[in-house]
């Protein structure tokens, strides 16, 4: 039963509040690309063991979708932010770094 | 026997007798008795009958962990099964009877299983039974299903309430005893806010059993003294008969607390279940005795010694007059020089150690009771009851060297701290061999959200046995539970307890060391399931050599008590017998709940009508007075249509679309999903949702638009309104609504965040009312003095409109049903009076609602598809002929890309077409079209299906629409569909549109 | 093999069960094998079974992290059933089914399947046609199938309510040869019947890495050495994308929590399979007796193997509501899995791009239930490349759109 905090309104709150919706900082791919790219953007999702970026809609809240980092093993969740990023936020970053050495994310490491 | 002692009972009001019965016998008890103690009191020794062998079963613990002593409680709507006794409290005119037996306790023939028990040993089920194949089914299973089971079934419906509490505090401590006064005193003297629940109805746990001071004072005045401490602070709350029943994820606490168990009729709800968020979480849950395994140490009247000194202590009961102490540790002797004390006989103590014990030994030996050290039980003698034990030599194989006569016997195995609650969320545990013990390890916590633990084991929960360090380790842990909800602990010492001098305890998980199979056999583990040393052995032997593989293979621990009595024998037996230590066995796991927790506390409120919110239109009243035969739509109930005094559904459906169709018919269209979006790029955003080009739709136009998710799906449909330059009005299907404004919002927040776009969803903020048929506008234009003519308001155009009495409405010119119609929504509040206004205004005309079900016909008979009948899930546009839907010129739209993979566009998928039956019947809902041969599985081939399939009364024949193998280019070819009995009805292949094909009826 | 009977079991009683075999071996592992499965749940040693059995492949290993069985094979709540919708789901779920019938005779270890026949309820009008299409098309399918009454719900079903004022019965989809097995038994059946052909089963052997020579793989590296194989079967369920990570490739799996809870054990009061899918709850009762409950998957990634209680509430709220007299019953244990989820909610028994790599994956909340045919048509696709039974089921079916949904009948929970 997790507990999360929207960063958009500010509420933290039950999991029932929340609804899941998948990974994050997907680059979406339309009309021209490539089958290969299509497919990797629709179903390739990373489902890592550890952290991992997703989206969360405040749905019974505000409404608004964010972002959390979030271990699928511990359940710790190292932050909420914006879904208005292409990547995880430097502080968030820095925060899986300190507890979490040595783990990476796409480029980022 | 066991009987009432004259003295003692620091738990019970003597002077309140209670009646109770059990298998109908009518006994008496007193206030403060729990049910195990009153039927003890009344020297009823046996309880109950094991699940596989049927063996006679007495009360062997006096608290949760109980395994034997379950009971049918109540009667009738009150029945409950598999209550244990010695956590059920007495009230008067208890019921109670014994479980698993027939045809009585006493005379059981399922009883012949245990003289069968050599043929039976662990797992002889997936040996057997095998042949002949059929009689699994019907002879076997049905015997073995019978035979288990324990307790009968209720039959009526609960007739009691139960309750949900949400509650949030800084620190919960669970368990009452010493450590979890401290353990809340501490934090709650830091100023916390606390929580301290206790299972039963007393507080102090068993110290003021087990003696001793506290601060000079007797252990009885310090529970006191602290209760009434906690008492007088705000910031702590007390609960008892209340469980720490979980522990989950992010410092979620589930509390059970049975409110009125024990005072059954009181006004009050039966359970109440607490759903807690804990900052922090002290397990202060004690620890539980363990037995020992020697022959014949199930036989009613063999008790754990701590529960015979429960029942002296605490209630005035004697288990028997003359009890034998058997045990590897210290404790034990307590409960010798407790009865010693009280008068009774104990013939001698009987201790594995060959070194014996220390200082309790030293004062049981001064007390005149006869210590053999060294020593263990051959066998316990008797089949109902204790007669007598044989004692050898712990070290041999079992040779009796006398018997002692005795009529109860009680061991101690040691402690086994109570680690569930620090398990259920990941804490680990480590294996202390000097206290053979499994204890938490306090490096490996269970974390939460911020990836801090947030489990606290205190007291003996925590591995710590003797009330000196309980009460430090407890003040330590309350302190620190406080301090890591931000809180600076009190400088306020822990209370000082004297010390005690114990010899150490000797891990002996078999008596003798070297016991022979046929003691090994006899010799118990699990009391409930009827799970020996033999078997555990044997399952090591076969290869079932994991912890989870003995546990399965022999049903160890898979009893209601959840092996809290079994589980650390059955695994120091099976490390044993793979000659591994038992930290490398290690544990099964830990699940909640602690002890069982009844369905209905879970299920709490919900039942019946609040079984789920029901989401009402502004008519649903009008609805439910005349006739409605509901429909449940997601949360909604909708009409699916409305029954006359003695007309069938088929006659109500008829009436309702002829009458619709030649004059005036009236659809409550509220549940319709209505969502806003607005915004200098709402016409970009929407030529994204869509499949049509909708950025080109002039404001006071509709158009009936195709959403699709981004795997090319067709999602939902419905009609769009422009309200004006900025602002589009998506209708949407009833089911859709939120999750289409969940999906524009994931579009909007998390891949076009830049685009200037808001969305809101009105779905409710609108009552909307379909008025369809030939008089529709006749009906209206006595309601408003607006001009809604062909011209000011023609076929897919909207308007505003103010009706009689000052409604404001918006009047949307579309069709669903073919007819010429009008959709008007006005404010919900408003909603009623309209709906009552038309009905009056529309009776010339004999105005019929119409409900679901007529809707579904009659757009059907129109050709128009139904998201959830034409699609489901893996239909897209193309396949039901909608490219006139599809724009053309857009670059793209949500799902455009999916719609370019090859199986998208491949020219044999299924395409929409009307069926005709060749004899006017209904085609079977869902029936396929077969073609030649079968497939690579041998199933038969087919070539399409049915999507939807009505009666037509307009047409007063069947009508169907279906998804068909190159349909479009097959027009007139005869398909044939086999209904489930195997007869085939034939059906042509037609145009998807049956009534009115050049769509004149609507611009009337 | 000592071959089990009843006659064994007495035999052995007179020896006071001391003259047992091992159920199966506890070997070392070899240098090399033909064939490596990683993963010794239900799906790994039918698959293994089924090599040996229908093809006399039998160097082969199984190689299990932790102990057999002790996945998702251990963890369900028994089902079998085989009334899907799409063709290809039907055809190996019945061809499961059909081996279920008899699996305990041919691997002589009871695994006591008890086709008790499995009920879902339809509670709304659109489960109705949902249900009534499943019933044509397992017509067609060779399933045997049929929509009943609610009158013979009630009849098969004594202790449900049909008239909840919410969700009232309208009918079921029947199937009289669905039903139940002991789940623990049917691994160790198989576990056994592969060690008497000579497979190594390893135990507590983490398969580390996985090797290759240029596209083909070689072997796999592991806790216990290196171990080379000519062909690699990946059937981990919720940890096959750490797999094919290794392996150097990527799926459309996401790895989820699904609970299950049983009460305590009671006599008998339900004879058959109740799945409620509107409400999100199913039932069915143990031969221990107790009321084995399962509800919906959580709804993000988890790797925990528990789930959140707000989902256990759910459905035991669902399950009071549809059979009343459970109310008085109590919970004794709950639990979690978790498993692995594909992008079309189908299973992926597929080659993959690293040729002698096969992957069997995705079940999803209805592994149990095919666990022998799975394991029959993946053996099968592993000897030859191919196989009828798997053919549909390949990863290439997202690149092409191909879905095989099968919540489309009315969002059927497994």
């Amino acid at each position: 039963m997790l507990i999360l905090t929207c960063p958009c309104c500010g509420v933290t709150a039950e999991e029932t509040e929340f609804h899941g919706g998948g990974e994050a900082h997907i680059k979406r791919f339309g009309p021209g690309s490539s089958d290969e790219d299509f497919h990797g953007y629709l179903f390739e999702k990373v489902n890592p063991k550890g952290v991992h970026f997703e989206r969360w809609r405040h749905a019974n809240g505000c409404g608004k979708w964010f972002h959390a980092a979030r271990c699928t093993v511990t359940l710790e969740v190292f932050g909420t932010y914006s879904a208005q990023t292409t990547e995880p936020p430097q502080d968030i970053k820095d925060k899986i770094s300190a507890k979490r050495p040595g783990w990476s994310w796409r480029e980022f490491a | 026997m066991s009987t009432r002692l004259a003295n003692g009972g620091r738990l019970l009001n003597k002077g309140r007798a209670l009646d109770f019965t059990f298998n109908g016998k009518r006994f008496k008890g007193v206030e403060g008795d729990t049910l195990a103690s009153a039927l003890l009191a009344n020297d009823q020794m046996m309880v109950g009958r094991s699940f596989k062998y049927h063996r006679p079963r007495g009360i062997v613990a006096s608290g949760g962990e109980e395994p034997n002593a379950l009971v049918g409680l109540g009667e009738d709507a009150k029945f409950e099964p598999n209550q244990r006794v010695t956590t059920t409290e007495l009230f008067d005119g208890l019921t109670c009877t014994s479980q698993n037996h027939w045809p009585s306790l006493e005379f059981d023939i399922g009883a012949v299983n245990s003289k069968l028990a050599r043929f039976l040993p662990a797992g002889f089920y997936y040996k057997t039974f095998m042949f002949p194949r059929p009689f699994w089914k019907h002879i076997y299973e049905p015997f073995i299903r019978q035979s288990a089971g324990l307790g009968k079934a209720p039959r009526d419906r609960d007739q009691d309430s139960y309750e949900h509490f949400y509650a949030f505090f800084d620190v919960v401590v669970i368990g009452g005893g010493v450590a979890g006064l401290q353990a809340a005193k501490a934090a709650g003297q830091a100023g916390a806010k606390v929580l301290l629940m206790e299972q039963t109805p007393h507080w102090g746990g068993r110290a003021p059993v087990d003696g001793g001071t506290i601060d000079g004072q007797p252990v009885d005045n310090f529970v006191d003294q602290i209760v009434s401490d906690l008492e007088t602070m705000e910031n702590v709350t007390l609960r008892t008969r209340m469980m720490g029943s979980g522990v989950y994820d992010h410092g979620y606490v589930l509390g059970y607390e049975r409110v009125s168990d024990h005072q059954p009729g009181a006004k009050s709800p039966r359970h109440r279940l607490w759903r807690i968020r804990a900052g922090q979480i002290v397990t202060a849950t004690g620890a539980i005795e363990r037995p020992i395994s020697f022959a014949g140490n199930d036989v009613p009247g063999v008790m754990l010694a701590s529960a015979v000194r429960d029942y002296a202590v605490n209630y005035g009961v004697s288990v028997g007059d003359r009890t034998v102490v058997v045990t590897n540790n210290d404790d034990a002797y307590r409960t010798a020089i407790t009865l010693k004390k009280l008068g009774l006989d104990v013939p001698v103590i009987v201790d594995a150690r060959a070194g014996g014990g220390g200082a309790l030994a030293g004062e049981a030996a001064a007390l005149g009771i006869r210590v053999e050290n060294g020593k263990g039980i051959a066998r316990v003698k008797g089949g109902k009851r204790v007669e007598g034990v044989e004692i050898c030599t712990q070290a041999g194989e079992g040779a009796a060297l006398e018997l002692i006569k005795c009529d109860a016997v009680a061991m101690s195995g040691g402690w086994s701290p109570v680690v569930h609650l620090w398990s259920h969320c990941g804490g680990k545990l480590l294996w202390d061999d000097e206290n053979a013990m499994f204890r938490p390890d306090g490096d490996k916590a269970p974390t939460g959200a911020d990836g801090k633990r947030f489990v606290i084991p205190a007291g003996s929960a925590d591995g710590y046995l003797d009330l000196a360090t309980v009460l430090e380790n407890a003040d330590v842990a309350g302190k620190a539970a406080a301090e890591a909800t931000g809180y600076v602990p009190g400088k306020a010492e822990a209370p000082v307890a004297t010390p005690e001098t114990a010899a150490p305890i000797e891990a002996v998980w078999m008596m003798p060391q070297g016991a022979s199979i046929k003691l090994r056999m006899k010799a118990w583990l699990d009391y409930q399931n009827d799970v020996k040393v033999s078997d555990v052995q044997l399952a090591a032997r076969e290869g079932y050599e994991s912890v989870e593989h003995a546990k399965r293979y022999t049903t160890l621990g898979m009893a209601t008590d959840q092996g809290k009595l079994s589980n650390i024998n059955g695994l120091a037996i099976l490390s044993d017998s793979l000659s591994q230590p038992i930290p490398q066995t290690g544990t099964t796991t830990f699940r909640p709940p602690y002890t069982p927790i009844s369905l209905a506390s879970i299920a709490g409120e919900a039942r019946n009508e609040t079984f789920q919110p029901l989401r009402k239109t502004p008519m649903h009243a009008w609805h439910e007075e005349n006739g409605a035969y509901w429909e449940p739509v997601g949360a909604w109930r909708r009409p699916y249509c409305y029954q006359k005094p003695g007309e069938t559904i088929e006659e109500a459906l008829h009436r309702e679309i002829t009458q619709t169709r030649d004059s005036l018919g009236m659809l409550d269209a509220s549940t319709l999903g209505k969502i806003i979006v607005k915004g200098p790029d709402a016409g970009k955003f929407m030529d994204m949702l869509y499949t049509n080009m909708m950025s080109t739709l002039k404001p006071g136009r509709c158009r009936y638009g195709l959403m699709c998710n981004e795997n090319g799906f067709l999602m939902d449909d419905g009609v769009v309104a422009r309200l004006d330059e900025d602002t589009f009005l998506c209708h949407t299907t009833t089911g859709g609504a939120e999750n289409i404004h969940g999906h524009m919002e994931e579009w909007l927040q998390t891949e076009w965040w830049d685009w200037k776009v808001y969305t809101a969803n009105v779905t409710e903020q609108y009552a909307q009312i379909g008025v369809v048929g030939l008089k529709s506008r006749k009906v209206l234009e006595k309601l408003t003095d607006d001009d809604i003519g062909g011209d000011a308001l023609s076929f897919m155009g909207w308007k505003e409109i103010t009706l009689t009495g000052g409604i404001p409405a918006r009047v949307f010119r579309i069709s669903f049903a073919g007819e010429l119609s009008f959709e008007l929504a006005v404010p919900a509040s408003r909603g009623r009076e309209l709906w009552d206004k038309l009905i009056e205004a529309g009776a010339e005309f004999n105005v019929t609602p119409y409900g679901t079900e007529a809707m579904h016909i009659m757009r059907a008979e129109k050709g128009f598809i139904m998201i959830g009948d034409e699609t489901d899930g893996t239909v897209i546009p193309q396949d039901l002929g909608m490219q006139w839907a599809i724009s053309k010129k857009k670059e793209d739209y949500l799902g455009k890309r999916a719609q370019e993979r090859s199986h998208m566009t491949d020219p044999t998928r299924w395409k929409l077409v009307g069926l005709e039956t060749l004899d006017g019947s209904t085609l079977p809902d869902g029936a396929y079209a077969t073609a030649d041969g079968t497939n690579a599985n041998g199933q038969r081939n087919v070539q399409g299906r049915v999507t939807s399939t009505y009666h037509s009364p307009t047409l007063g024949r069947g009508i169907a629409m279906g998804l068909v193998l190159n349909g479009p280019d097959r027009m007139g070819d005869v398909l044939d569909f086999p209904k489930v009995d195997g007869t085939v009805i034939k059906a042509k292949i037609v145009e998807p549109i049956f009534y009115d094909k050049d769509g004149e009826k609507q611009n009337v | 093999m000592k071959r089990y009977s009843a006659f064994a079991v007495a035999r052995e009683a007179l020896r006071y069960h001391m003259g047992w075999d091992r159920a199966w071996a506890s070997p070392e592992p070899k240098k090399k094998y033909d064939v490596i499965i990683v993963g010794a749940g239900g799906h790994g040693l039918a698959t293994a079974y089924y090599l040996g059995k229908n093809f006399g492949i039998t160097n082969v290993a199984v190689l299990e992290k932790g102990w057999l069985g002790g996945g998702n094979t251990g963890r369900n709540t028994t089902i079998i059933r085989s009334n899907y919708l799409q063709d290809s789901s039907a055809a190996i779920y019945e061809k499961a089914r059909g081996l279920y019938e008899t699996l305990s005779q041919d691997l002589n270890y009871n695994i006591m399947y008890s086709p008790r026949g499995v009920m879902m309820l339809a509670q709304t009008q659109h489960e109705v046609r949902g249900y009534e299409r499943t019933a044509h098309a397992n017509a067609l399918q060779g399933v045997a199938t049929e929509f009943i009454s609610p009158n013979r719900v009630k009849e098969l079903v004594p202790i449900i309510n049909i008239d909840g004022p919410r969700y009232p019965v309208l009918g079921a989809l029947w199937q009289p040869r669905g039903g139940t097995a002991r789940h623990d038994a049917v691994a160790w059946g198989y576990a056994r019947a592969c060690s008497a052909m000579g497979m190594d089963i390893i135990q507590k052997c983490e398969v580390t890495g996985i090797s290759r020579e240029g596209s083909k793989v070689t072997g796999v590296t592991t806790n216990r050495g290196d171990i080379a194989c000519d062909k690699l079967g990946i059937v981990v369920a919720g940890h096959s994308g750490h797999l094919a990570d290794m392996a150097g490739f990527r799926l459309p799996i996401e790895s989820v929590a699904l609970q299950a809870l049983v009460s305590e054990p009671i006599k008998p009061c339900m004879d058959v399979v109740v799945m409620a899918n509107t409400v999100h709850g199913y039932m069915s009762q143990s031969d221990k007796g107790e009321m084995v409950i399962g509800g919906g998957a959580d709804g993000y990634n988890n790797y925990t193997q528990r789930g959140s209680f707000h989902h256990v509430e759910e459905t035991v709220r669902a399950l009071v509501e549809t059979f009343p007299m459970i109310s008085r019953l109590k919970m004794l244990r709950q639990w979690g899995g978790i498993v692995d989820m594909t992008g079309d909610r189908s299973p992926i028994l597929s080659k993959t791009p690293v040729e002698g790599v096969f992957i069997n994956c995705g079940w999803g909340t209805g592994g149990f239930k095919s666990i022998p045919g799975s394991g029959w048509g993946f053996a099968e696709l592993m000897a030859k490349g191919h196989s009828p039974l798997t053919a549909e089921f390949n990863l290439d079916r997202f690149k092409e759109g191909r879905f095989i949904d099968e919540s489309v009948a009315a969002g059927v929970a497994h």
